[in-house]
């Protein structure tokens, strides 16, 4: 029989019994062989893998020192000569997830052999490192532990076998890799059938799931839109000319707060657009056609408004993901609530 | 980021052109633009007109602002 496969366990200072919050600025530190859930990993590994080491560290020490940690834990880990890495499972846990995230990240790069940790698909580790990793989709809680540890331990020893892998049949969350293959069908007929099933009330399956999106309920209507302060925003990339910031054409790491005192209108002089993935040129030669200023500055001077706040903020929306979108837009909001704008007009290209 | 202001406790109005996307992305007020590239303007017309488009526009985002909606609303009249 060939020799069993070598596993590390990573875990917290939680799940490794060290202690609770009171030990989460521990440092990392490891024993040999298995620890807590590690057993019941164990047992799901059967006979075909081994957990050689378990490496432990506080979830605090990890988040707030998050670059020496991972390094750390690795050198911890490089100590067993692992073939496979298993973190976690985090289920809900917004620091453990980072670490678990962060340690399969570093393991598969640096010493490329599989990793496989287990979340809940709103932990903050999943956005972090969905794309680099196989994260097993887990509950909220550690209730969720029995049918969490049988799917991940079941999926790592595919990966650690070089098996081929399935999001939908092994469970872990998808990584924005798209595989070709080969359908029977192709694919007009493919949607016909679709078509077919959805109007006959049937279930379909999409071919090309789109991103889960949350909702926010609205809120109520401005009632004296004369004394109302009013913002703009935009996705739309108006910067003033030269883009003093620097924001990206796509795929944007910031967004831009400008002053618009004594501005009547936006010229191709004064403003132009960062934005990429969209021609430049109408929003270039006059950048009101993005970002409203001379109708707003217009609309105060007769009172339409009550006041058109002195600062616009503008973001590229271009390749920019959901979760820095939404950072951007939690720091804006949080300068227009202390500015009491008591409404905005975002636009977007 | 129309949610993440909306979620502020500020009413936002989203303007745009791709309505779906905004449907999507979950803004509850909404006024469709002119197009992707000026959404807000129309290169065919005179400046004049250009302008009155984007002030008809802007008065309706306006509207939108001050009509109570429970979900999503495209105020497209």
């Amino acid at each position: 029989m060939t020799r069993k496969i070598r596993v590390v366990h990573y875990l917290n200072q939680f799940f490794g019994q060290i202690g609770g919050e009171d030990k989460a600025g521990m440092h990392p530190m490891d024993k040999a062989g298995h620890v807590g859930p590690g057993m019941s990993f164990a047992a799901a590994l059967k006979d075909q893998a081994e957990i050689v080491g378990t490496v432990i560290c506080g979830d605090t020490y990890f988040g707030e020192n998050m670059e020496t940690a991972t390094k750390e834990v690795l050198d911890l880990i490089v100590k067993y000569e692992p073939d496979l890495v298993i973190a976690g499972p985090a289920f809900n846990a917004g620091r453990y997830g980072s670490a678990c995230g962060a340690v399969c990240a570093a393991v598969a790069e640096k010493l490329q052999i599989p990793v496989v940790t287990g979340m809940y698909p709103e932990n903050p580790g999943v956005d972090m490192f969905r794309k680099h990793i196989h994260i097993v989709e887990t509950e909220g809680s550690a209730a969720g532990m029995r049918q969490a540890v049988p799917k991940m331990a079941k999926l790592a020893l595919k990966l650690a076998k070089g098996e081929p892998t399935d999001s939908a049949v092994d469970g872990y969350l998808t990584r924005g890799i798209r595989k070709n293959y080969f359908a029977k069908e192709r694919g007009s007929a493919r949607a016909v059938e679709m078509l077919v099933r959805k109007l006959g009330g049937q279930k379909f399956v999409t071919e090309y799931p789109m991103p889960q999106f949350d909702r926010v309920d609205p809120n109520p209507a401005i009632r004296d839109m004369s004394k109302a302060r009013i913002a703009l925003v935009t996705s739309g990339g108006i910067v003033p000319k030269g883009n003093p910031d620097h924001i990206e054409s796509s795929s944007a790491s910031k967004y831009g707060k400008y002053d618009l005192e004594g501005i009547d209108a936006l010229t191709a002089a004064s403003h132009q657009t960062a934005h990429g993935g969209y021609d430049p040129v109408y929003a270039n030669e006059n950048p009101d056609r993005v970002l409203p200023v001379d109708v707003m500055r217009d609309l105060e001077r007769e009172g339409v408004i009550g006041k058109f706040h002195r600062y616009y903020y503008a973001t590229v929306g271009n390749g920019t993901s959901v979760a820095n979108a939404k950072k951007y837009a939690a720091a804006i909001a949080k300068e227009l609530v202390e500015a009491e704008v008591q409404g905005v007009i975002l636009t977007s290209t | 980021m129309v949610k993440e202001i909306e979620r502020a406790g500020i009413p936002v109005v989203h303007m745009c052109t791709v309505v779906p996307i905004s449907l999507t992305v979950g803004a509850n007020r909404i006024v469709p633009t002119v197009a992707i590239p000026h959404p807000l303007g129309n290169p065919v017309l005179t400046p004049d007109e250009e302008k009155q488009l984007r002030r008809r526009l802007v008065e309706r985002a306006l509207a939108a602002l001050q009509t109570e909606v429970e979900g999503q609303v495209v105020f497209d009249k």
